[in-house]
């Protein structure tokens, strides 16, 4: 299937590990172990400050071509040029953190700066509550609450605060799920780095911004300096060209890139994404596409900025922004490309999102739940496309079908915005028709489990085709729960049948 | 009765509506680990020098050096001598994820509180299927016997949950000997100093067994297996070497004057 998909170069395939696939690499290859290999005898750390080293192409005369995250490494480590492999100190523009790994990460900004240290920037910094949310969980409430105090304390200029859990519309402050409400609140912007405490922080690639997770140590360090030690990765590039069909969403297109190379295909390593189907997306899709790159093992994950991005960002920010560009000589590791018109709707099957398979081909997996929600699936469009599925259809589902909005903003989206070709009609009205749950308060909800009271959590082993971002044993609760990652469409069209389904069935 | 379970070791004001519930008023314990891996001399830089690990068959003791609340006195750390780890190792497979280590429902626990942190430690490795039939730690107990996992490609991927070396090390992992890891999870070791991240040369998950004897020689780039006899070859710590010996990512930022001592 990959082979009818992806045009052959005219190199011959270097990229052995991927059988199948054409790829090839671009100049000496900048794998991370062979420059840990050449530079052995000296003592070259992946923390070390960077005057121990006397590195070749210093003079300054000439100068590489630098691809978009190595551009963002430079400006943000205030050098003009660096290359893969290097560890520098990068400026953090924006820190997010929420309420799982807020309080051990402020543990350890206390511990190592002091009880009375003050954060390097209390306008830099976005404290968003959002996993355990909903629940009667007493330790998940006293975190929200030790990151009340924190922010009190601090001044923190933004802290998405929710105080009544009985009713979250109660709550002006609060947003929901921490990587949709960075982008609608207008923190994700070109040419920036933005860390958080978690690990599909990398979503905020979509905006041609370096954004990965860190850990609670590494944001402990950032509280107090502003600062961390990153290592400069090499870029693989996925140029992804042709009409996207109808049935097709950016969540087919992840799930076939990491069907490719794997599950640590891109271990270390800078996803870039380009090309006209690229060009055509959302700014959520992108943000989809991005998303789940740390699925793939990427460090983080780009899409060049363009009018859609600065169209986005209008309303949102008035933060002045510098988006960078690759170069045209800039050196990637390795590129994929993709006719995309020749995709068809995928799922990962248990338990891996690198266990690729077509929907088509599953249609003889009885399941017992759907789940629409989460930083991937959960934001306004997806709900859009699950709509638009239903609608199509006319039908009722005939399993439980559970929609977890991600954020505020897009569940008041679901009850207002009207559905094309519906005469009117919103998701919400739509969804009630067609039998699913009513639309949960939006948190990250059942996406990764949680206490045991969260809403939607598998606490059953039952099959479960869901739109969110993991699938291993126990993700979303019970470890012989079996889940079966796929896009809005994918997951309402298996919602109406009963069994894993194609949304060409009711598309076309 | 209603203990408050700080986290900031002393003003936290955490409202009535979120105090904490412990289960047993707060005890004197050992704080958590955090430095493992103290300094050594630069006279030294091929060796990685590390904390001696007492050679008892099926126990690891973890030296434990203090966390410093403000106000309380600290006990130093265990001086490095030999870089030798040695204990019953347990052996887990390809990409294990961060869900398989510490399951997300555990994760209100707050590691730089030390009964959250030692209760961390009771629920490492518990997100395991079925198909592994020892656990890790026992029920009822804190610690594991095991004190050396060794696993194979991908190790820790998943979240970026920092509970999940810090789990391992609270249930007494002193180092991980993996194929290969996910990038988080090995940068959350080195900066945590939790677990030492080994990597192993070749399918070290498929020679060992759980419960096997094995002896790490750091510096020797060795495994040695007691209960098969046979010897691997490790790689080499690399990079993240002098940032492991300083202690971790304050201890080595210090050291190198990015912050203040």
């Amino acid at each position: 299937m990959a082979s009818a998909t992806i045009t052959s170069p005219p190199t011959p395939l270097i990229n052995k590990k991927d059988a199948g696939l054409s790829a090839f690499s671009s100049q000496a290859s900048f794998s991370v172990r062979k420059s840990q290999k050449r530079a052995c005898k000296k003592i070259v750390s992946v923390m070390a400050p960077q005057q121990s080293e006397r590195r070749p192409a210093t003079t300054g005369s000439v100068k590489t071509g630098m691809t978009m995250t190595e551009k963002i490494f430079a400006k943000a480590s205030e050098k003009s040029q660096l290359s893969p492999g290097e560890n520098v100190w990068v400026n953090v523009d924006v820190l997010m953190t929420h309420d799982v790994c807020g309080p051990p990460a402020i543990g350890i900004f206390k511990r190592e700066f002091g009880e009375n240290a003050k954060v390097w920037d209390r306008e830099k910094l976005v404290i968003i509550p959002d996993h355990y949310i909903f629940t009667t969980d007493e330790r998940a409430n006293r975190n929200v609450g030790i990151l009340r105090d924190f922010c009190n304390e601090q001044n923190i200029k933004y802290f998405y605060d929710i105080q009544d859990l009985g009713n979250f519309k109660a709550n002006p402050d609060y947003k929901g799920v921490c990587h949709v409400a960075l982008a609608q609140e207008g923190h994700c912007r070109p040419g920036e780095v933005l860390l958080g405490t978690d690990s599909h922080t990398c979503t905020a690639g979509a905006f041609g911004q370096f954004a990965t997770g860190i850990g609670n140590t590494d944001a402990g360090f950032v509280l107090g300096t502003g600062k961390l030690l990153l290592k400069v990765p090499p870029t693989l590039r996925f140029v992804m060209d042709g009409e996207m069909p109808d049935y097709l969403l950016a969540k087919d297109l992840i799930l076939q890139i990491i069907g490719e190379i794997s599950v640590a295909g891109a271990t270390y390593k800078s996803m870039e994404f380009v090309g006209t189907t690229v060009e055509s997306l959302t700014m959520e899709e992108r943000m989809t596409l991005c998303n789940m790159v740390v699925e793939a093992g990427g460090k983080n994950g780009v899409v060049p900025a363009d009018s859609t991005t600065y169209k986005y960002l209008e309303d949102k920010t008035s933060v002045p922004y510098e988006p960078v560009y690759s170069d045209e000589q800039a050196r990637f590791l390795s590129e994929y490309r993709f006719d995309i018109s020749k995709l068809e709707p995928l799922v990962a099957k248990p338990h891996s999102p690198d266990n690729r398979a077509l929907a088509r081909e599953c249609k003889d997996v009885k399941i017992d739940r759907v789940y629409i929600g989460s930083c991937t699936g959960g934001k306004t469009e997806d709900f859009m496309a699950a709509a638009k599925v239903f609608l199509a259809s006319g039908k009722k589902v005939k399993v439980p079908t559970f929609l977890v909005p991600a954020t505020q903003k897009v569940w008041m989206d679901v009850y207002a915005l009207p559905v094309p070709g519906s005469g009117g009609k919103t998701c919400a009205q739509i969804f009630e028709e067609a039998g699913c749950d009513t639309p949960a308060s939006p948190s990250c909800g059942a996406c990764l489990g949680g206490p045991k009271d969260t809403y939607a959590r598998m606490n059953e082993p039952q099959v479960c085709v869901s739109t969110t971002n993991r699938n291993f044993p126990g993700r979303m609760g019970h470890k012989e729960g079996q889940i079966y990652l796929a896009s809005p469409y994918t997951a309402a069209a298996s919602a109406l049948t009963g069994y894993v389904t194609d949304p060409r069935e009711f598309l076309q | 009765m209603a203990a408050s379970a700080s986290i900031i070791p002393s003003n936290a004001t955490a409202t009535a509506k979120f105090r904490a519930t412990s289960t047993a008023a707060t005890t004197p314990l050992s704080p958590p680990s955090v430095l493992k891996f103290p300094s050594i001399s630069p006279n030294y830089p091929s060796t990685k020098p590390l904390i001696s690990h007492s050679a008892l068959p099926h126990f690891q003791h973890k030296p434990l050096s203090a966390v410093t609340p403000p106000n309380a006195s600290s006990t130093p750390p265990p001086t490095a001598t030999a870089s030798t780890f040695h204990g019953v190792c347990y052996v887990v497979g390809d990409n294990l994820d961060t869900d398989q280590i510490i399951p997300a429902e555990y994760l209100t626990l707050v590691p730089s509180n030390p009964e959250e942190y030692k209760k961390l430690g009771s629920y490492a490795l518990i997100g395991l299927p079925s198909s592994y039939q020892t656990r890790f730690v026992e029920p009822g107990q804190f610690k594991s016997n095991y004190s050396i996992v060794i696993g194979g490609d991908n190790f820790g991927c998943g979240s970026s949950r920092e509970h999940a070396p810090v789990a391992l090390g609270a249930a007494g992992v002193a180092a991980v000997v993996a194929e290969s890891y996910a990038r988080i999870f090995f940068r959350n070791s080195v900066a945590t100093g939790e677990i030492y991240p080994l990597e192993s040369e070749g399918r070290l998950c498929e020679e060992c067994r759980t419960g096997d004897v094995v002896t790490i020689e750091v510096a020797d780039n060795k495994l040695i297996n007691h209960t098969t006899g046979k010897e691997n070859k490790l790689k080499p710590i690399g990079d993240a070497g002098p940032v492991i010996e300083a202690g971790g990512i304050f201890a080595y930022a210090r050291k190198t004057g990015m912050i203040p001592a």
